[in-house]
């Protein structure tokens, strides 16, 4: 099976090889910036790299030219100096360390500490706050001041586990579209807050020229200020389990009144979708909609078939903490339940009651409940959830 | 209160020793122990290779083709630890104990039976850190340690027991590099021939020198990091959790504070051995020695200072950024110096380009490049560009693959006469030097270009913008690995006694105290002291 796909991919190397100067997926530089910092860090870049590059030919010259000339086999008879002996020698081994110290600390040391000095700026002139949360594996957008303030959700990763086998044609986006992306406004300085909730990540887009890591109990920021509209990509950059390289962060970048639009939108969608824990729902109804919940926040760990991954990930089908009570007697959440387990987590498994709204997380445990053979029959309604907040 | 009575049973075996296994195990000879060292790495180093080569035919082509990317994971990790650990450090303690003797006018090590003990620790460590692989497959754990060489905690807190295994590893692999260290410092100081001062030493003796003050310096700081991290794991202490007060960025300091040091320990051996290859070959004397003594000090003064430039975007104070940046790039100015004594011993010399020659001149080239993508790397704001992504493990392959392990290839071949008392087949060491830098050249060639686009380091599976280079990277990094049956084949049948008897002094410039005794030499190698004039 491995050995066809790899006959298959020998062809397409060959193709690819052949292509090569006119392909047009190959880049050579840093993608083209869409912020101040972004724009900086490609010049200094640039300007970086120039010189390196003069630095190497130059001393590659050097060793070329004595390669060539100072030969046995050009009956070259080698000195004996061992070190600069004549007034000239020493200016002459000077002149480079002095070079070096000039690029160094002037040539390249002073742009350098002023693209430190403007990246450290989060605070001065910002036109609204954004929390980043990153997770195993998925980023968690909230807005924290202004019209949005409120808005919280959660961005996945939208590439289907086919295009990832191999089992369907993956598409121009693949790996680097999710399911609800963030949304900022053109021309705005955003101060981006980050956290993490279970291990270090990475909130990266090269785009951007900021990368910053999300380091869980703590607080880190940086800052972003779009200037023209258009999609973002990137991708966490924090090796952070399994899931690190399917975790991306895709950023519509939107007009002013765009933006203002979208965030009416959003709160709409957020208010209908919590107002749905106050009606009585039906179990065929919860275990659909959890069904859903489970594909896309549960599934990376406890599998799609419910069966887990032996040793890490503990199995679903039939397990005791799943056949068993959630609420006692008198009505109350028993620890270590079902519902608790899934709504205050414990050690790798997260407390989604910060992630999912009540509908999510009374649709998940009722699905979990009644299928992979698991047959507790019975099922959690939005409002017992929202009840525990 | 009882008193232990010291019974000194004093047995000589000078000249017998015992045959087969025995002689191995029980060894306390610096040549046997230093061949031990040498095979060791050898073997690692092949092991190490194949892992990669299982993750560069994962990343040839967008997708999952060959393996879960939980065992991705495993591979990365686990052929860092074994290149850094088990090849490239055995392969400069292998040197030490081959060579430190020979080049001081020593009969052996100070510390004998030490040395034989530093050795027997490795073995055990890396089956340690390989066992949960197998384990594995009998369905005990989920693997090796998954968390990428640096072991970052939380996520090494949150790992499977393959992070045990890797602790107790690094602690015995740790144990193992000290007690080397303790033995060439006390060799260093003690063990010289008559008239030979510090500054009349070997620049080999030099370059080991610093780095065993490094070694005895930083890593007791990685074992205290990794015990902590242990206690985290399992007895409920919360150094690296802020729930309970701790804080996971205390574990990459202390990780880092000898992790950059760990960078001089792998090169300063090599540094070391360079200018002896170089002035073999150019037949003309070590160009700089006090320049390049006093900038190994520096070096190794500079390299545990300036840490955190691992980890700049973990969010510091700019006055920390800014003092990591220029700490970071002052270290340019040592190297510098030494850069400029290899090309000035090579300048007027009178060349000639056998295999050894080639790697050295083309490790000047390739680590230079290492060197100046590092200059880069220290300008904060682009570092978090370049931070993590495919930029970064392309720098750090031209400093470790090129700058430290070709720089051992030179060695090998520059003394495997000496060592065998066999010539290897010099063309097919030539042609081994032309596939390695061609192939090595091929392979991070593209991941450079790779990190500027923006591709992440560790991701198992990547969008199809980068598909051309990973692929082009694959298969250039099969053919570097093939290339290395050729290394394996001249070492193999030099020590099989295959190939032309080797004079005393095989190189015609070559200078230094192993020339005058036979090759290969005797089995104590001065049984009356050299006096150096």
């Amino acid at each position: 099976m491995a050995f066809k796909q790899y006959q298959q991919s020998g062809a397409a190397l060959m193709l690819a090889l052949w292509s090569l100067a006119a392909h047009a997926e190959m880049r050579w530089n840093f993608p083209k910036p869409v912020t101040p910092m972004a724009e900086d860090t490609l010049h200094v870049h640039n300007k970086f790299m120039i010189i390196i590059m003069v630095i190497f030919l130059v001393v590659l010259g050097i060793m070329i030219y004595s390669i060539f000339n100072h030969r046995k086999s050009k009956g070259h008879t080698p000195s004996q100096f061992t070190g600069p002996t004549t007034r000239s020698q020493v200016i002459w081994t000077l002149v480079p360390f002095a070079i070096l110290l000039y690029i160094d600390f002037i040539l390249m040391g002073i742009p350098a500490y002023h693209s430190v000095v403007m990246m450290e700026d989060t605070k001065n002139g910002a036109d609204m706050v954004l929390k980043v949360t990153g997770m195993q594996w998925r980023w968690q957008y909230e807005y924290m001041d202004g019209d949005a303030k409120g808005i919280k959700y959660v961005s996945n990763l939208k590439t289907p586990q086919d295009e990832i086998d191999g089992k369907a044609e993956k598409n121009p986006d693949y790996l680097l579209e999710v399911d609800n992306p963030l949304v900022l406004p053109v021309g705005k300085k955003v101060r981006v807050l980050l956290t993490a909730n279970d291990v270090i990540h990475t909130w990266w887009v090269p785009q951007f020229g900021t990368a910053r890591d999300a380091i869980p109990g703590f607080l880190r920021e940086t800052w972003i200020k779009i200037e023209e509209p258009g999609t973002y990509k990137g991708q966490c950059k924090e090796l952070c389990g399994k899931g690190h390289g399917f975790m991306p962060v895709v950023v519509n970048a939107v007009s002013e009144a765009d933006y203002k639009k979208w965030v009416e939108a959003k709160k709409t969608e957020l208010e209908a979708a919590s107002a749905g824990a106050d009606k009585q729902w039906s179990k065929e109804d919860l275990i659909a909609h959890g069904k859903e919940v489970y594909e896309k926040n549960c599934a990376v760990c406890h599998q799609a078939d419910g069966k887990g991954i032996p040793g890490t990930f503990p199995a679903l089908a039939g397990s005791k903490i799943i056949n068993a009570p959630i609420f006692d007697k008198d009505g109350k959440l028993m620890t270590d339940s079902h519902l608790d387990r899934v709504f205050n987590g414990k050690n790798v498994m997260p407390a989604w009651k910060g992630i999912l709204n009540d509908v999510d997380i009374a649709s998940v445990v009722t699905f979990e409940r009644n299928s992979f053979g698991n047959s507790m029959g019975d099922m959690v309604q939005p409002a017992q959830v929202k009840a525990l907040r | 209160m009882t008193t232990a009575t010291d019974v000194h049973a004093h047995d000589d075996h000078h000249e017998h020793h015992p045959a087969g296994i025995m002689r191995w195990l029980t060894t306390t000879n610096h040549k046997d122990i230093g061949t031990m060292y040498l095979t060791f790495s050898l073997i690692m180093f092949l092991v190490g290779g194949m892992m990669i080569l299982g993750v560069r035919a994962e990343l040839f082509k967008p997708g999952l083709q060959l393996m879960r990317p939980e065992f991705f994971n495993q591979l990365i990790g686990v052929h860092a630890l074994v290149m850094i650990f088990a090849a490239l450090m055995p392969a400069a303690t292998g040197f030490a104990n081959w060579l430190l003797p020979l080049q001081l006018g020593a009969p052996d090590m100070a510390l004998p039976r030490l040395n034989n003990w530093g050795f027997w620790l490795l073995p055990p460590a890396a089956i340690l850190l390989t066992l949960p692989f197998t384990l594995a497959l009998f369905g005990i754990g989920d693997g090796a340690v998954a968390t990428g060489w640096t072991l970052y905690a939380p996520l090494s807190v949150q790992g499977g027991l393959g992070v045990d295994f890797a602790i107790f590893s690094i602690h015995l692999l740790g144990i193992s590099s000290v007690l080397g260290s303790i033995n060439i410092i006390v060799t260093i100081f003690n063990m010289r021939a008559p008239g030979m001062t510090l500054m009349k030493m070997p620049l080999f003796a030099w370059g080991w020198l610093i780095t065993a003050f490094l070694l005895i310096a930083t890593i007791p700081v990685l074992a205290g990091a990794v015990t902590m991290l242990l206690t985290d794991r399992h007895f409920g202490t919360h150094f690296f959790d802020a729930a309970g007060g701790g804080d996971p960025i205390l574990f990459q300091h202390l990780f880092w504070f000898f992790g950059h040091p760990e960078v001089y320990i792998l090169l300063l051996p090599v540094w070391g051995f360079i200018p002896h290859i170089l002035s073999a070959f150019t037949r003309k004397p070590v160009y700089g020695y006090k320049a390049q003594v006093y900038s190994f000090w520096a070096i190794g003064i500079l390299s545990v200072v300036v840490w955190a430039h691992h980890f700049l975007t973990v969010g510091m104070p700019v006055p920390a950024l800014l003092y990591f940046m220029y700490s970071t790039m002052s270290i340019s100015l040592p190297l510098a110096v030494l850069f400029f004594c290899w090309i000035a011993n090579m300048w007027k010399g009178s060349m000639s380009f056998e295999t050894p020659m080639l790697f050295a001149t083309g490790w000047i080239i390739l680590f230079g490049i290492g060197g100046l993508t590092g200059l880069v790397l220290a300008d904060v704001a682009a570092d978090a560009q370049y931070h993590h992504s495919y930029f970064v493990v392309a720098h750090f392959h031209y400093t470790l693959f090129a700058g430290g392990i070709m720089g051992v290839m030179a060695g090998v071949y520059f003394w495997l006469p000496k060592m065998t008392g066999r010539m290897y087949n010099e063309k097919l060491g030539k042609l081994h030097f032309w596939l390695t830098a061609i192939a090595f050249n091929m392979t991070f060639i593209p991941q450079f270009f790779l990190g500027l686009a923006g591709m992440p380091r560790r991701i198992p599976d990547y969008a199809l913008q980068f598909a051309d280079f990973n692929m082009i990277s694959s298969i250039s990094a099969f053919v570097l690995g093939l290339s290395q049956l050729l290394f394996v084949y001249n070492i193999v049948s030099c020590v099989r006694g295959h190939g032309e008897k080797a004079a005393d002094k095989p190189w015609e410039g070559a200078e230094g105290l192993e020339w005058t005794l036979s090759s290969p030499p005797p089995y104590h190698s001065f049984t009356e002291q050299p006096v150096i004039k």
